[in-house]
């Protein structure tokens, strides 16, 4: 999959822009519902997502990761608190940051082609360039031969692929990804992880990526991100300098990545365990027992 | 569709197993209906109807017959007209319910009271209020089909996955655009289901209000629809025509609903594709 990155002949119609743009949340409160079923999710939350560096935001599964994101890219506001890109206020979704969701957010009605063309054709660029970029884009995830299947049609990397190819040509300024490769098999992750890192490391946009996967998170990550359980704040921030680029076996292999992830293991093992307890001592106090005991 | 397959469709196995079906049924009605002349003893119910082979007799008879055509041609008008009507209003309707929070909350309580009453309730009161019997016949058949197209309508918009919206959004999509090519496409399922269940009702409602009525405008006769056919075959004390009249209607019913089922295909190819 790898070798159609290097395809030099429509390389040129590829005119990706490189930009510097930054996040900057601070002191970030959002809750849902109101009286006494309001739920706070966010509690005090502040980070950057720094330009030119793949961030990688890692926590509890349901910690509040997602509703992060509902914030950054606009989607919803916060109750108190800022975030800011390149200094200004979010306040609301826009074309700077595309978000691709968990589950494939593709329009079924829609062939392959025609989803990755729905940016362009929505803001009345239906024009020359905006087609060469799509088959230049097609070519690049590997779907010319399908581009006019339907995505029920197509597996679940192809998928994620067609996404990335609806996302990039918009030429966002900052990816934002919400655990994308969830529910792959584990071989269709991996080559997703290399093939995603790939693009990245083309022109080092700013990329914010979400996931519950420690080994992915590692693999990826310029900037690790750890989340506290419920409600979510920042627990860490560990800069991940293996160099780029990255391959499978070689990060498998690397001692400075095992030992990142003893640490990110630990760090994530008391947040896990609080979320496990539900906040009961006596649970929480038996769970530590217990994993002393099986250590 | 090529010849080859389309025979390879007629004589397929579940074909062969319809037609196997039907004819079981007619030989156990032809017993039934024969049952006096032959066992001596009249069977419960089929006893009491004309077997088959005279309904046919009497079907061959009305082939030729301008009039029963002339039914036929009411009944499709009326629920045609009816549907349709249902159909451009209720589609819109549905969406901008769908859309709008402040129109929903305001019309929403009235349809749900509206939409138990049956649509045969609605035959006096629309006697009353329609200067003619065919309006009426109309506007009971447009009820309908009109609930059920403006629930299922409803239902399908607000069910729209909230990331195929969000995700428009985020690549500068207009409202209008969000609409036409999101809320809409996402919506056509739901209102072909809602369209198809639709007809079916059509097709109840108006063969009760042809009776009721007494055959619209004509008040009786050539313009009277399958319903009053049926209605008249009973009064006149011709059974085989009652069974003609039963069996035209589903007919009729059957090519309505596989006509909007090859419509909704071609509107949605995307789900064939499961």
């Amino acid at each position: 999959m790898s070798t159609e990155l290097k395809d030099d002949s429509t390389a040129n119609a590829d005119s990706r822009e490189q930009f510097s743009s930054e996040i900057v949340a601070s002191n970030v409160y959002k809750s849902y519902g109101a009286g006494p079923f309001a739920k706070e999710v966010v509690v005090d939350c502040s980070f950057t997502i720094e330009s030119n560096k793949l961030t990688v935001m890692i926590g509890p599964s349901g910690c509040g990761k997602s509703t992060l994101i509902q914030l950054i890219a606009g989607f919803e506001t916060a109750d108190s608190g800022s975030i800011t890109l390149n200094g200004k206020p979010i306040t609301g979704p826009g074309k700077d940051r595309l978000v691709l969701f968990q589950e494939s957010a593709l329009f079924p009605w829609m062939t392959t082609y025609d989803n990755i063309m729905y940016g362009p054709r929505a803001r009345g660029e239906d024009t020359k360039e905006s087609t060469d970029l799509a088959e230049f884009l097609l070519n690049k995830v590997g779907l010319e031969a399908f581009r006019d299947k339907y995505p029920q049609q197509l597996s679940g990397g192809m998928q994620r692929r067609a996404e990335l190819a609806r996302a990039m040509i918009n030429k966002p300024e900052i990816m934002i990804l919400d655990e994308p490769f969830r529910g792959l098999d584990n071989m269709s992750k991996e080559l997703m992880w290399e093939y995603y890192a790939n693009i990245y490391e083309e022109d080092r946009n700013t990329n914010f990526f979400v996931t519950t996967d420690i080994d992915e998170a590692i693999f990826l990550a310029d900037r690790l991100l750890i989340m506290t359980n419920l409600p979510t704040s920042t627990r860490a921030v560990i800069e991940i300098d293996i160099p780029r680029p990255r391959t499978i076996e070689g990060v498998v292999n690397s001692p400075r990545a095992n030992e990142i992830k003893k640490e990110v293991m630990t760090l994530l093992h008391e947040e896990a365990m609080k979320s496990f307890s539900g906040g009961s001592k006596a649970a929480a106090d038996f769970l530590d027992a217990y994993s002393k005991r099986v250590d | 569709m090529n010849i080859k397959n389309f025979r390879s469709k007629l004589f397929s196995r579940a074909a062969l197993r319809g037609l196997i079906a039907i004819a079981i049924f007619l030989v156990i009605w032809e017993v039934g209906a024969r049952s006096e002349q032959l066992f001596g003893y009249r069977f419960p119910f089929l006893g009491l109807v004309p077997p088959p082979s005279d309904v046919f007799v009497s079907w061959g008879g009305l082939i030729g017959n301008p009039s029963y055509w002339q039914s036929w041609y009411m009944s499709f008008l009326r629920v045609f007209g009816g549907f349709t009507a249902a159909m451009i209003i209720g589609i819109p309707l549905g969406l901008f319910m769908a859309v709008n929070k402040t129109f929903y909350g305001m019309y929403f309580p009235t349809f749900e009271i509206m939409r138990p009453i049956p649509p045969l309730a609605w035959v006096p009161a629309s006697i009353i209020f329609w200067p003619t019997q065919e309006l009426s016949i109309a506007f009971v058949t447009f009820l309908g089909a009109f609930y059920t197209i403006v629930i299922n309508v409803l239902g399908g918009a607000r069910s729209i996955n909230k990331q195929y919206l969000q995700a428009a959004q985020s690549m500068g999509a207009s409202q209008w655009d969000i609409f036409r090519r999101i809320v809409l496409p996402a919506t056509l399922p739901s209102i072909v289901v809602g369209s198809a269940v639709g007809m079916g009702i059509t097709w109840e409602v108006v063969v009760a209000a042809e009776m009721i009525s007494g055959g619209g405008s004509s008040g009786g006769g050539e313009g009277g629809g399958l319903g009053f056919f049926i209605w008249s075959s009973y009064v006149g004390g011709s059974y085989e025509q009652i069974v003609v009249g039963m069996i035209s209607i589903g007919i009729a019913g059957y090519f309505s609903s596989e006509l909007l089922r090859q419509l909704g295909g071609l509107l949605t190819p995307w789900l064939k594709t499961r």
